[in-house]
């Protein structure tokens, strides 16, 4: 019900949020600026390099370190699709839900610019004919991955009536 | 048997029944906190909900610590606009640039409090763990869920028990067992658990050390990282208290795993660059030359930590620039009545405002491009405190050794 397809970036282990973006960057309400920056910790060329749809593939705890919000927000503006990973830090994980950049907690092995399908609703990823059963994700989160995040499932729900 | 994690959710989501880790529970949060930082996109997500009031004003905390005093036009107008929102939403519990670091404002203000659910817009908020809560940090838009709605949704974590056992020798302190435990669990040995430290020695620490030893948990992926309260934290709470409560504790067997540490020999630690997680003990770096000293941080810039680093650079010059930026105003107080103050501008050491200084390297004290800084903070990311610097993660007695001798040094060893 929710299938994301796209080339793959490979990342390693413990990818922090001060790498995906730094914290001189996080005063501003501008998100192409964020976007400019994204990853520059890690690898300065991706943010030119970056092609909407892309997946990034990750190790363990990926998004580890500070709560910026800025972080999943500066991947999904660059124009990431989704975070396929081993494991995330759990307070990206929720931001990363609230702000609709759609995720995978998978043990995935593929290589830089292999294709990747992800199906969010049963938790898999496919790399070739090889299909990796990941973490299926409670369903009230997919709802709110599926309306593009946590501020746009509130406003759906306050025009369906909701207090 | 549940842990006091499970006991803090259960009750907090009203159910009636204890909840069992993995369970995903909605619960009413007892305080939240944003800062000058965070609150930019918690408005902008809270306005973007739909939303015109909060929930509770008198439940919502906000003090201004990452970028103070603001250092440019952008952050001076972003900070007025955080200021104008508390004040028409009524949050009278706005603690303005001076006041302290929020992690150290929070319990001051006695906000932390044994058996609260406690929800920060900040990675560090399991800081208030050291008071019996269970307090965890969340992102902006969750944040704004808890202003609009008081709920959030929570997994119950399953819990790791941490002994804690011996005497700590002379210069060794709860962030080097901070460290220790850091470096052996790695960065995601917690991811999704709760730790709780207990025995004789999380006994006899003082609060300000549980609260650097809570305060790192999230080095590790903690969810939370709680120690049991006892009359220490009455003692600290007394007159601060904004609340009654009710502390709770972990029933015997309930946790899902249980560690212990012996302290006894525990030597001082440093993490290297670039992982908080890669940590040695400081005898391996013996001469490793810096360019900067910083003591202070929601991790180590309480009054015991600035007192430490007094006693031992008395009566010397600092031999690199050195950093000293007390966690709040009421440390900063104390530090100037106990004569500490005058003794690190003395040795020629420069004092900022309470706050968060340059750990995030957005501000105040930030690196240059190949320098070194020994700080008593709590990360050491590429490029956290500058670009193309690094960091050695140490405690104030390290910190203070090398600020007078220009290197890493064992404490106490010359």
């Amino acid at each position: 019900m929710f299938m994301i397809k796209g080339r793959a970036w490979i990342y390693g282990d413990d990818v922090d949020t001060d790498v995906i973006i730094p914290g001189k960057y996080l005063r501003t309400k501008d998100l192409s600026l964020l976007a400019s920056h994204a990853m520059e910790g890690l690898d300065p060329e991706f943010s030119s390099k970056v092609k909407k749809g892309d997946v990034i593939v990750a190790g363990r705890n990926f998004g580890c370190g500070s709560s910026r919000e800025q972080a999943p927000v500066a991947l999904k503006e660059a124009g990431v699709a989704a975070v396929v990973a081993k494991s995330f830090a759990r307070i990206f994980y929720r931001n990363a839900i609230n702000i609709g950049l759609p995720l995978v907690e998978a043990n995935v092995c593929c290589v830089q610019g292999d294709t990747v399908e992800l199906d969010l609703g049963n938790g898999t990823v496919r790399v070739g004919d090889k299909v990796v059963q990941g973490t299926k994700m409670p369903l009230f989160l997919l709802e709110i991955l599926q309306d593009g995040g946590l501020v746009a499932h509130r406003r759906k729900e306050k025009q369906k009536g909701a207090p | 048997m549940p842990t006091i994690s499970q006991k803090i959710l259960s009750r907090a989501s009203g159910s009636g029944i204890i909840a069992e880790p993995g369970e995903i529970v909605e619960a009413d949060v007892d305080y939240a906190m944003s800062h000058d930082g965070t609150s930019v996109l918690a408005i902008k997500a809270f306005q973007d909900m739909g939303s015109e009031r909060v929930w509770d004003p008198e439940r919502i905390v906000i003090p201004f610590d990452h970028q103070i005093p603001a250092n440019n036009d952008v952050a001076a107008t972003l900070q007025k606009e955080v200021r104008e929102w508390a004040r028409v939403q009524g949050i009278s519990n706005f603690f303005d640039c001076g006041t302290g670091v929020c992690h150290q404002v929070l319990p001051e203000q006695g906000f932390a409090l044994p058996g609260k659910l406690i929800v920060g817009a900040d990675s560090h908020s399991c800081t208030y763990g050291a008071f019996g809560a269970f307090a965890i940090g969340v992102g902006a838009t969750d944040t704004a869920e808890i202003y609009s709605r008081g709920r959030l949704w929570f997994k119950v974590p399953e819990t790791i028990g941490i002994r804690i056992t011996g005497k700590l020798r002379p210069n060794v302190a709860a962030k080097d067992l901070a460290l220790k435990i850091i470096g052996d669990l790695g960065a995601d040995g917690a991811t999704y658990k709760a730790i709780e430290y207990f025995g004789q020695t999380i006994e006899e620490m003082s609060i300000s050390g549980r609260m650097t030893l809570c305060n790192m948990g999230v080095e590790m992926g903690a969810k939370a990282t709680i120690v049991p309260p006892d009359e220490k934290t009455d003692a600290y709470l007394n007159g601060r208290a904004r609340a009654e409560y009710s502390p709770v504790f972990s029933d015997p067997g309930s946790y899902d795993t249980e560690l212990e540490y012996d302290v006894t020999d525990l030597e001082p630690q440093v993490a290297f660059p670039c992982r908080v997680d890669n940590v040695r003990p400081v005898s391996e770096l013996e001469g490793t030359k810096i360019d900067q000293v910083f003591i202070g941080t929601c991790t180590n810039g309480r009054l015991e930590d600035l007192e430490i680093a007094a006693k031992i650079i008395k009566g010397h010059k600092v031999a690199v620039r050195t950093l000293v930026i007390p966690a709040s105003r009421e440390i900063l107080l104390e530090a100037l009545q106990k004569g500490i103050i005058e003794i690190l501008v003395d040795a020629e050491a420069m004092i900022g405002p309470p706050g968060c200084g340059p750990c995030l390297g957005a501000h105040m004290g930030v690196i240059g491009d190949g320098e070194v800084c020994l700080s008593t903070s709590n990360r050491n990311f590429p490029g956290r405190m500058g670009k193309g610097g690094s960091v050695y993660l140490a405690s104030p007695a390290t910190a203070a050794f090398g600020a007078i001798k220009g290197y890493i040094t064992e404490p106490g060893k010359n």
